[in-house]
């Protein structure tokens, strides 16, 4: 009826280049652009990723981190969004985004020791990898991002942003907060939501009573997409398409990548609780790694020798990892001190003394 | 010498520094084309365009969250939050991140952010446009806080805040914007961080920022006339605090009064207060009293001269202590 919307009208289809079992969806309408060896490299990558996901996992079990937020399921929805970005551009991640960081090479252990205990913001150099520091707040770090990319736009460069979040996220005011600057100055952002089905043991269906949370987009004036996030191609060609907008001065896009969070939210909880086993029989069927796999040795693209390669890899990386984490020790108590402020006051220098003179008598 | 409002010396601060710096930045609601609902920011938008001096949507949380962006990138924003009660939106924003960026990041992505703030009570205003609440923030590691109580100071601080690498909330008197000196610009303080003895005495230190100093000043002038010698020291800077100052004065006439404008349980007052007994008890000869707001929500506008400490309360705390 004239004046109205209606969300029944809204598609919940998602875009899918791979099907399930590996074959290419015909006419897909996309141009894949991928060379093999960006395909091998996408497949390293997501190799990589899980292996060190569940080392991460392995080492909070033992008790060498305090807690962990496993990827487990998510890797194509990562990795092809984050093939999409120029090396220029910034990631600014919630607490679950190893995949970009494998990406932009980030050393494994500079990012767990945020879960260590060892220093808050993880220990990696941020401007050199682009990537900023893991934000727990939820949906924070989407403002962080639309005012960089304002910033990049104002400068002239040609950096966008990808702000990643995820399903629970979308409903917090700051989400709704980012979505409306960026859409009102048009920044050159991308929002990633993975739509992992679940928030803690919250439901999807009990976060939002939108049809898709791609169709969210459309109340902030800019395009919004669905994906299948477990296809890794899609991830892709829709994360290239938004970062092409965004870079021709179009504005942000809204991206939904639909995958699975086969672990739980974090190592401290238990997703039996809330979740059944057939739901996850369902998702492990779905397995992003598999279906690419699948494609790329029917395509005769993945000769067993690179497979090898990409598993003994990820295992020296996840064996170094576990190296670097082990054991490792506090850092120089004395930092928490050292950069509250570019200097300190005299009162916090006298509050340092006192704890120097504590820390003597121990 | 040219006579020049707070409101104007603000205004005046901020076209200072964005004429010295292309990073620096203005953002918030009306700071455009009104020029601000207290006129900070007139017509800095005709001066420096729309691109350095933004009209963002209104959301107090997007302002400071996209500030925080703008600063990792390498511009300098200064955020107006258009009153003191509409800032709890940015709240996280402002005590989670901005407060605590330098530190998590090890200093490599220190954030150089102001955020405005008009506040305080006494313009007759409707509820959420009195609040006080510098308690939250020099309760918050990492944050500076400064609050100018002259038209001189106002432009002196806010150059201040703005040079300054880390974030500062800047606090602005509301009801003291539109009070006259005449003053030479620009006028600069360098990088000391030193109070401002407004007035010297013997007997007693009354100490005080922002709105209150006013008050207190005519207290001390009243309280001359009866043979008292008040001294008063205007804080300037919540954090980092000059001790020294404080201490000195303090030493000197034994006895100390704080006048703040908020709530006094847990108030900035307070600190002071714990901090010269912590520091020189011996000194005293009396107790340190805190003069300040009720513990109940600020009241409607009717009745706010009731809570708001005044002339009398001042002197009344003064002879408490002189006859402890």
């Amino acid at each position: 009826m004239r004046g109205y919307v209606d969300p029944g009208d809204v598609s919940t289809e998602a875009v899918q280049l791979l099907k399930p079992d590996g074959t290419l969806v015909p006419d897909h309408g996309y141009d894949l652009d991928l060379k093999e060896e960006d395909l091998r490299e996408m497949y390293r990558l997501m190799i990589l990723t899980r292996k060190v996901d569940q080392e991460s996992t392995n080492l909070q079990r033992q008790g060498e981190l305090g807690v962990y937020t496993p990827a487990l399921g998510q890797e194509a929805a990562q990795v092809g969004a984050a093939y999409a970005l120029e090396p220029q551009d910034w990631i600014f991640p919630s607490y679950r985004e190893l995949g970009f960081a494998m990406l932009r090479a980030i050393n494994p252990s500079d990012i767990l020791h945020l879960f260590r205990g060892t220093w808050h913001g993880g220990l990696f150099d941020y401007r050199e990898h682009r990537f900023a520091p893991y934000a727990v707040p939820i949906a924070t770090q989407t403002l962080h991002a639309v005012g960089f990319a304002t910033g990049a736009k104002l400068d002239g460069s040609n950096i966008v942003t990808i702000a990643c979040f995820g399903d629970g996220a979308t409903s917090e005011g700051d989400f709704h907060e980012a979505c409306n600057f960026a859409g009102t100055w048009k920044t050159p952002i991308v929002f990633f939501c993975q739509n992992n089905q679940y928030a803690i043991s919250v439901p999807l269906a009990k976060q939002t009573a939108a049809p898709t949370i791609a169709v969210k987009a459309l109340g902030y004036g800019f395009p919004g997409v669905r994906v299948d996030g477990n296809d890794v191609l899609a991830s892709y060609v829709v994360a290239r398409e938004a970062f092409r907008r965004a870079r021709r001065g179009e504005g942000p896009t809204l991206i939904e990548a639909l995958t699975y969070r086969r672990g739980p939210h974090s190592t401290a909880d238990d997703p039996k609780r809330y979740r059944t086993d057939e739901e996850l029989k369902h998702w492990e069927a779905l397995d992003p790694i598999t279906r690419f796999e699948t494609y790329l040795v029917a395509e005769g693209m993945l000769a067993p020798e690179f497979k090898e390669q990409c598993e003994t890899e990820a295992s020296k990386a996840a064996a170094k990892l576990r190296q670097e984490i082990v054991g490792a020790g506090p850092l120089d108590p004395a930092l928490l001190f050292e950069h509250v402020y570019s200097e300190r006051s005299q009162t916090l220098q006298r509050e340092f003394e006192d704890f120097e003179r504590d820390q003597e008598g121990r | 010498m040219p006579t020049i409002t707070l409101a104007q010396g603000l205004n005046e601060a901020l076209r200072y520094c964005m004429q010295r710096d292309d990073h620096v930045l203005v953002m918030g609601e009306d700071v455009g084309r009104a020029g601000g609902v207290f006129r900070v920011t007139d017509k800095l938008q005709q001066e420096f365009g729309e691109q350095r001096v933004i009209d963002t949507p209104l959301a107090e949380s997007g302002i400071v969250g996209t500030g925080i962006g703008l600063a990792i990138y390498g511009y300098k924003p200064v955020c107006e939050m258009q009153f003191d009660g509409f800032t709890y939106p940015a709240f996280e924003q402002i005590t989670s991140h901005l407060a605590k960026y330098r530190s998590r990041t090890m200093g490599k992505l220190p954030l150089s952010v102001v955020i405005r703030i008009p506040y305080g009570g006494g313009i007759g205003a409707v509820e959420h446009h009195s609040e006080s609440l510098e308690a939250y923030f020099t309760h918050t590691p990492g944050l500076k806080i400064v609050t100018p109580s002259t038209p001189s100071d106002a432009f002196s601080l806010l150059v201040q805040a703005i040079e300054d690498p880390d974030p500062v909330i800047f606090l602005e008197p509301k009801r003291r914007y539109w009070i006259r000196q005449e003053v030479e610009l620009p006028v600069t303080n360098g990088t000391s961080r030193a109070a401002r003895i407004v007035r010297e005495g013997t007997d007693v230190t009354i100490l005080t920022y922002g709105p209150s100093v006013r008050t207190v000043e005519d207290a001390a002038a009243e309280a001359e006339k009866d043979g008292v010698s008040c001294e008063v020291i205007d804080l300037r800077w919540l954090n980092p605090l000059d001790v020294d100052t404080i201490m000195t004065s303090v030493k000197k006439t034994g006895r100390a009064v704080v006048v703040t404008e908020a709530p006094v349980t847990g108030s900035f007052a307070a600190e002071i207060a714990a901090r010269i007994s912590e520091d020189d008890f011996l000194s005293l000869n009396a107790p340190v009293l805190r003069v300040g707001g009720y513990d109940i929500p600020y009241p409607p506008a009717k009745v706010e001269d009731l809570y708001l400490p005044d002339l009398d309360r001042v002197l009344d705390a003064v002879d408490r202590v002189l006859n402890y």
